[in-house]
């Protein structure tokens, strides 16, 4: 089975995520192609030949790409697809923008944020915001599918692939760049942070969060809060994680003097490993994190923060 | 302040209950028959009907038959007929089988979910013309300068937590009626301030009241019985303290599980809801559930007063109706059906209620009348020593119970008489606390997810909606004189006291987890909690309860 | 200028839902169901378009049962000035096939702006506005935040990973909205008993002469995994270590 991959990339690196869809492309098929569309990009073509499993990458080097508008680029792929049984990307907003307009052009099903692959055919996906897991059955001519990130590992280095460069497609002249305003804030954005360490009330107070904030910057960690310490005033209402804040799935999240109620598991039950650190050796979190450590929050914070130095140096 | 809108009805009714709905339905079949026009509004808290609605529930279907005689035949949500009735004494490990009282015999009831049938019956309104608004609480009692009820206001919409107007306010509507229907159900918010106003419990007995704490389960097919129902008394409550389980088997596997405190329980370390939790830990109910899924959750007070505690039911303007007045028959161990007969004679007495020359709305003083020669009145006098008798204890109450029953067959010469819930509680100091046992995660669970059960929801930085009318009190009274009662009675763990930095404690209220039971503003024992309507859809979103 | 506004009908945001024990699918029964709040921040785009005067009618659709009248009363209670149901015998619809549906409403209606939710809080597959435009030969304008019409073009600001992205799109154009494209507002009671009255057009999906076979098909569900339980550290060293060496994301 002949596979496409849409590398998702910044014209100069390949992206984290595309490697994982290329590591995820091969529970489907042997025969692995990576697509590297874009402009000035050759460096990411090179990259993505030398991973594992990569049989072939396909470079279309063109300005049209430059900002890698779903439209246009839908086209090029709908139009190689057709020498594949499936095509794979990362449901990340890139991937959700392009992949499903892919799908309209061959007027064929999709498969979303997949977590696991069964067989060639058959994936786990969660629907209901993750309440609830399906099996999906996917029998289209030509399989389009995007990948959760986090549940596939990158794919490993060690390939060496040729690289073909492939001539642009047409431009269906239907959007054009405007600009892009990319956050640059210190801190990842909660949303999408690979590490989250937050506070409950058990933090005690406002100034308690700041011992937070010092192992955060540690760990290039968003912050976020229970209801609770929303509730205490220890920070505002935009860091309550949970429920009816946000929802979170972090690599590692850290809860740091949060009982764990299940309002506040809600926002973040998705998160890889949980880290509970608690006085309360009874409370919900402590009981059901991953790790668990408990004691004084004000002696565990400031030499957490010591040992991650150190751990750097 | 913005301009409200106001709209005109002929009747307006407060809340989509059984009594509201039977009302509005009874209204518009009526006036069909007279060839009338006559324009009817149902207003609904929450954000369905039926989400905020919550009983056992075995259900008799006299007055469904009186009001929709083919009822079957529309589809009402009654599948499952009750067959098999027992009543438990229930001792810590083992249970007894009572002699089953006449009242609790249940052949030709059926065991239903009473949301479903407000569904329905929502439907069978809207079909018949009513105008069904959920989403929508009233919220504001509004006069006409006779002093008559004139209609209500609904909730505004979008204020913020210091009661300002936020960038999406959507002020309240006033809806004008002839007459207005209370119908809010046990201890309404507006029922409440028209008890005041028009001194309606004067020279009647305190309305008493029970928490209905109920869970619906999906158990093993192979442990599900249709169509069975089982009462228990006893464990896990003391002799001291009136109340007691229910488990009903419905249909699709599913079982209701419930369980019910007087609040007139004496012990302020008592918690209904971890007594619900122990319950279900007995061998004859942990049998039944073992190896199943809880599927819901939910809490609500009940009305338990009976014949003695009914308040003047009528005042101009307006009726109150079912348990807003509270036609529970406890013995019986169920009213929906006196709510709906209540609702529709409260319908018959406004529809006959002449027309005043000069506009001036009048009051159907007769509804009292008309309801006393229903079967509704007769069932509430014959049994109303029962549930005060029970102040000699569980087996003091039984006795009294049976002899009312099999010997005076309800014509005692005499009326017990109630006291009010809220001053039932002894000081901490003389009371014994509880332990109770951790949550086991599969039969037991904690309150927080339980809560989270009930689907309840209440949109961020709005005015809390559970009001102090002291800020001091909860210190000084409730956690000095009885350890903070409300952290126990309430089921959804809205009220904590948190420790402040060095300076004590203070009432946090989290007001978001209220499933709108109302125990708080019944059992506080200084009165100091004033429950009033979120905004609109607020509340749990009940599946089926 | 007028707007499209397809809205589905989903179980309540405020509603847990959970797997059938036989794992057949979700057990939707007596549950509350709602419109799609993505769809809600699309209707009330569109309705604020339509203030302002630069959309002149607003065209809410839903496919599905008869139930679906009820979001499409919603919609009108909005501010919609009608609606059309595209009535199916089921309610579960590939996006595939609804964006079929939808090109073929689009064909008829003549909008010059398609507007709706990111993705539906059930199935959370985020394809249908993306197939549409693919299918229309449209732009698209996905995941919005902002949103302005002017000469002809949408502008659109698009929540991307790390920040926001804005295209200009030549209308006709197809976008999809994001949360913080807007704040719905809380339906009035006056409005609600007028949406009643409002034009709602049912049209069986046979009248429409659309494919609707997919070979996507749903095994079953199932609740999510269960944690694996946890291991309690005794210090900030052996919890590093095993954040570093056992977990690997440190």
């Amino acid at each position: 089975m002949t596979v496409l991959v849409v590398a998702e990339h910044d014209h100069k690196i390949l992206s984290d995520a595309g490697r994982r869809a290329v590591a995820a492309a091969t529970a489907l098929g042997e025969d692995i192609r990576v697509l590297v569309a874009g402009h000035h990009c050759r460096a990411v073509a090179e990259a993505a030949a030398r991973l594992q499993g990569v049989t072939q990458v396909l470079l279309c080097d063109d300005p049209l790409y430059e900002h890698q508008l779903a439209e246009p680029l839908a086209v090029l792929i709908a139009a190689l697809a057709a020498d594949h049984q499936a095509v794979v990307a990362a449901a990340t907003s890139h991937g959700k923008d392009v992949m499903p307009r892919v799908a309209g052009l061959l007027d064929v099903g999709q498969v979303s944020d997949i977590t696991a692959i069964e067989s060639p055919t058959v994936f786990q996906r969660p629907i209901y915001a993750g309440n609830v897991m399906a099996r999906v059955c996917c029998e289209e001519r030509i399989r389009v599918l995007t990948i959760r990130t986090t549940a596939f590992a990158p794919a490993a280095e060690g390939g060496q692939a040729e690289i073909t460069t492939i001539a642009a497609g047409p431009d269906p002249g239907v959007s054009r760049f405007v600009e892009d305003a990319m956050t640059r804030s210190e801190r990842p954005e909660l949303g999408a942070a690979r590490v989250v360490i937050s506070g409950g009330r058990g933090v005690g107070s406002a100034e308690g969060f700041g011992l937070l904030e010092a192992v955060a910057d540690e760990l290039g960690a968003a912050i976020g809060a229970s209801r609770a310490a929303v509730d205490a005033g220890f920070v505002p209402n935009d860091y309550q994680v949970g429920q009816t804040g946000k929802i979170v799935a972090p690599e590692l999240y850290i809860a740091v003097g949060i009982s764990g109620a299940i309002q506040h598991w809600a926002g973040m039950k998705d998160s890889k490993v949980v880290v509970a650190i608690n006085k309360d050796e009874e409370c919900p979190m402590v009981q059901t994190a991953d790790y668990a450590l408990v004691g004084d929050l004000l002696e565990i914070l400031p030499s957490l923060r010591d040992g991650l130095r150190q751990m750097k140096a | 302040m913005s301009e409200r809108e106001s709209m005109e009805f002929d009747v307006v009714i407060v809340g989509a209950g059984p009594a509201g709905l039977a009302a509005a339905i009874r209204l518009r079949q009526l006036a069909a028959a007279a060839g009338r026009e006559l324009s009817v509004c149902v207003l609904e808290k929450g954000s369905e009907v039926g989400a905020h609605i919550l009983s056992g529930a075995v259900f008799d279907p006299r007055a469904l038959n009186e009001l929709i005689p083919d009822w079957q035949a529309r589809g009402a949500p009654l599948h499952t007929p009750a067959t098999e009735d027992a009543f438990l004494w229930l001792g810590r490990e083992r249970s007894v089988k009572l002699p089953l009282p006449p009242q609790m015999h249940n052949q030709g009831n059926y065991i239903i979910s009473l949301g479903n049938l407000c569904r329905w019956l929502a439907q069978q309104a809207e079909d018949l013309g009513v105008e069904v608004l959920p989403g929508f609480p009233a919220a504001q009692i509004l006069f006409d300068d006779q002093g008559a009820v004139m209609g209500v206001a609904t909730a505004d919409m979008g204020r913020l937590a210091d009661g300002s107007e936020g960038p999406q306010f959507e002020p309240g509507v006033e809806l004008h009626a002839r007459q207005t229907l209370f119908t809010e159900g046990c201890h309404g918010s507006l029922t409440k301030q028209l008890m005041a106003h028009f001194d309606l419990r004067d020279g009647v007995d305190p309305q008493t009241y029970g928490l209905g704490i109920k869970e619906l389960w999906e158990v093993d097919p192979a442990r599900h019985r249709p169509g069975t129902v089982r009462h228990t008394i006893g464990w896990p409550l003391d002799h001291g303290t009136y109340g007691g389980g229910f488990l009903y088997h419905l249909e699709d596997h599913q079982v209701a599980v419930g369980f019910i405190v007087g609040l007139d329980y004496r012990n302020p370390y008592l918690s209904p809801f971890e007594e619900m939790q122990r319950f279900k830990t007995h061998p004859a109910i942990r049998e039944v559930l073992e190896g199943g899924r809880r599927i819901a959750f939910g809490a609500r007070a009940l009305v338990e007063g009976g014949w003695q505690s009914i308040p003047r039911l009528s005042f101009p303007g307006g009726l109150l109706a079912g348990d807003a007045a509270g036609f529970l028959d406890v013995p019986r161990i169920k009213g929906s059906h006196n709510a709906m007969k209540s609702g529709m004679t409260a319908a018959e007495a406004v529809f006959d209620l002449p027309a005043d020359g000069a506009g001036r709305r009048g009051e159907a003083v007769d509804y009292r009348q008309r309801l006393d020669q229903t079967w509704v009145m007769q069932e509430l006098h014959a049994a109303r020593n029962i549930r005060p008798g029970f102040r000699w204890g569980l087996w003091g109450g039984l006795a009294h119970a049976a002899l009312e029953t099999y010997v005076l067959k309800g014509r005692a010469p005499w009326t017990l008489h109630h006291h009010p819930d809220h001053a039932a509680l002894q000081p901490a100091a003389s009371s014994t606390p509880v332990e109770y046992p951790k949550p086991d995660g599969t039969l037991t669970f904690d309150r927080l997810s339980s809560v989270f059960l009930s689907n309840t929801h209440h949109e961020e930085g709005q005015p809390v909606h559970l009001q102090l009318r002291d800020p001091a009190l909860p210190l000084s009274l409730n956690h000095a004189r009885f350890a903070g009662p409300e952290t126990r009675y309430c089921p959804a763990g809205v009220y904590e006291y948190v420790q402040k930095n060095g300076s004590g404690a203070r009432l946090q209220i989290n007001a978001q987890n209220c499933v709108h039971c109302k125990t708080c503003d019944i059992k506080d024992p200084g009165q100091n909690i004033n429950w009033v309507a979120p905004q609109g859809g607020d509340g749990p979103n009940y599946p089926a309860m | 200028m007028k707007v499209l506004v397809p809205v589905k009908r989903v179980v309540d945001y405020n509603v847990r839902v959970r797997a059938r024990s036989d794992g057949s699918g979700v057990d939707l029964a007596n549950l509350k169901m709602s419109m799609n709040p993505f769809d809600e921040i699309a209707m009330e785009a569109a309705v604020r378009l339509k203030e302002a005067g630069q959309v002149s009618d607003v065209v809410a659709v839903s496919i599905g049962t008869d139930a679906c009248q009820d979001v499409l009363r919603t919609a009108l209670a909005f501010g919609a000035d009608r609606a059309i149901l595209v009535k199916t015998p089921e309610a579960a619809l590939e996006p595939v096939v609804v964006s079929r549906i939808l090109k073929a409403i689009v064909d008829e209606e003549a909008p010059q702006l398609v507007l709706m939710g990111k993705q539906a809080i059930d199935d959370d597959c985020n394809q249908t506005a993306q197939m549409l435009a693919a299918r229309l030969g449209w732009g698209q304008g996905t995941f919005a935040c902002r949103l302005v019409l002017a000469d002809g073009e949408a502008r659109v600001s698009r929540e991307v990973d790390g920040g926001t992205r804005t295209v200009a799109l030549p209308l006709p154009a197809v976008v999809s909205t994001d949360l913080r494209l807007n704040e719905p507002r809380y339906l009035k009671l006056p409005n609600i008993m007028k949406a009643k009255k409002k034009p709602l057009d049912i049209k069986p999906l046979d009248s429409l002469g659309v494919n609707t076979s997919t070979d996507i098909r749903c095994l079953g569900v199932s609740e999510p995994p269960a944690r694996k339980p946890g291991v309690r550290v005794e210090s900030v060293e052996e919890l590093l270590h095993r954040l570093k060496h056992d977990a690997q994301v440190i």
